[in-house]
């Protein structure tokens, strides 16, 4: 059956359902509505798209992705420098930087170690990890790393690698999140927190 | 189709944003892989994780199909394994070499022995050396299984202290006392009816050098693998004695349970 549309749009339709969480049906409805609202949103995306993938850039240090290069949070001079905050992707950072709960300074991994997925440490961002946490200034490594096999296989191994140094290395707690109920957290993630448990 | 049966959990690779496909060692199927529909969900991605034991209904249209899993959990011990260095490199170690066996190839065995096994993986005095005959295990299982009952060149049962490289076959102290340089030695665990007290970590390593030169020839090369990470890190933790408790030697609980 021919395609009621031209083949500029039916690569834009096709392009957009490669998004995470756009499928062909609700790429189809985001191209119609940008198309729609062309003036307004097409041309300002096109654009920021545009200058967007001309300036991004993977920050040489920590692994951030930004315009410039030592990224904005590596150049922040009111960061606390004797903490590290290593986590896996910059999903991970964007979320601890949002909870504003450190202002530290990050390690981007790229990932995590997994032997179904082939990832090994030589393809994560270890060896400038080390670098880093050698520097003076570096007091504690903390471990922000997922609260899954993998990511607990990553964490040890890091633990491993920085043992010859003088840091603190410490990572998340696990347990009760705000908000949930112990009638549905699974049996886990409640042992966890038994034996992670605190003075109160 | 339709079955019910009870697994361990191997791996979860995603499938889209919301999905997974899981890969299971199972009590009746064997190794079995199978979508999880929402199996990223916050619901279940604590389910899925490596060494979660749990009860699943395939269903598919044809067996031929990938199918579906139904998952529930029977035993979430990966939130205790993620503690334990020694438990996290034992579990990359079994998962990297169940992935081996062929898939739907029914292997009640070693599922009898990878679920006791799960149970002690934390446990510093046991595991190494139950992960050690678990290999011995899987080697028989894909056809290279050792002998380690009695001596190849004169048949007797008693002594044997040596393993040839060659045959896989056992050797009495007389017998290999010539060759013991080419010989591997046969740690006292190994060997038939020995009852030991306790397994030194020496022991456990010379387990370890055996199995893993019997597993490079028969498995990983001839698949063109090196061998797995996780077991080299495994066998570093237990060559400088860093399994928490260890203190050098471990319980021979492992020779009874495996």
């Amino acid at each position: 059956m021919p395609s009621p549309v031209g083949p500029e749009i039916e690569r834009l339709i096709q392009l957009l359902a490669r998004l995470p969480g756009l499928g062909p049906r609700s790429a189809r409805r985001a191209a119609l509505h940008l198309i729609k609202k062309r003036e307004q949103l097409l041309a300002p995306l096109a654009e920021a798209v545009r200058v967007a993938a001309e300036r991004v850039v993977v920050c040489s240090s920590c692994g951030n992705v930004d315009t410039s290069d030592p990224c904005a949070v590596c150049s922040d001079a009111r960061r606390d420098p004797s903490v590290l905050i290593v986590v896996e992707d910059v999903s991970d950072l964007w979320a601890l930087e949002r909870a504003a709960v450190m202002n530290a300074r990050y390690h981007v991994l790229g990932g995590v170690l997994s032997a179904l997925d082939g990832v090994r440490p030589e393809d994560l961002n270890l060896d400038r990890l080390v670098a880093r946490a050698s520097a003076p200034e570096v007091k504690e490594v903390i471990l922000a790393l997922n609260a899954t096999v993998d990511g607990q296989t990553t964490a040890h191994y890091i633990t491993d690698l920085l043992s010859h140094l003088p840091v603190k290395i410490t990572r998340l707690a696990h347990g009760v999140p705000v908000g949930g109920e112990l009638d549905y957290l699974d049996e886990g993630t409640l042992s966890a927190a038994i034996r992670q448990r605190t003075a109160f | 189709m339709e079955w019910q049966d009870e697994g361990i959990v191997l791996g979860a690779r995603r499938h889209g944003e919301a999905n997974v496909i899981l890969e299971l060692m199972t009590a009746a199927h064997g190794r079995h892989l199978g979508l999880v529909r929402g199996g990223r969900s916050p619901r279940l991605q604590p389910v899925l994780q490596p060494g979660n034991g749990v009860c699943v209904v395939w269903r598919a249209r044809i067996e031929e199909h990938l199918g579906h899993y139904a998952v529930e959990a029977t035993a979430m011990r990966a939130a205790r394994f993620i503690d334990s260095p020694l438990a996290l490199h034992g579990l990359g170690t079994l998962t990297a070499l169940l992935r081996l066996m062929p898939e739907r190839d029914p292997h009640p065995g070693l599922y009898e022995a990878l679920s006791v096994l799960m149970e002690h993986l934390d446990d510093p005095a046991v595991a190494p050396a139950l992960i050690v005959r678990f290999e011995l295990a899987v080697l028989a299982e894909l056809g290279f299984g050792l002998d380690l009952s009695c001596c190849a060149a004169t048949g007797g049962t008693q002594e044997l202290v040596y393993v040839s490289p060659k045959s896989g076959r056992a050797v009495s102290r007389a017998a290999g006392e010539p060759y013991r340089d080419r010989l591997l030695p046969l740690p006292s665990f190994l060997r038939q009816g020995g009852l030991v007290d306790t397994i030194g970590a020496d022991d456990v390593l010379a387990g370890f050098r055996l199995t893993g030169l019997f597993l490079s020839r028969h498995v990983y090369e001839p698949r063109g693998l090196a061998e797995p990470d996780a077991r080299r890190r495994l066998v570093e933790l237990v060559a400088r004695g860093g399994a928490p408790g260890q203190g050098g030697s471990v319980r021979s609980g492992a020779r009874r349970e495996a």
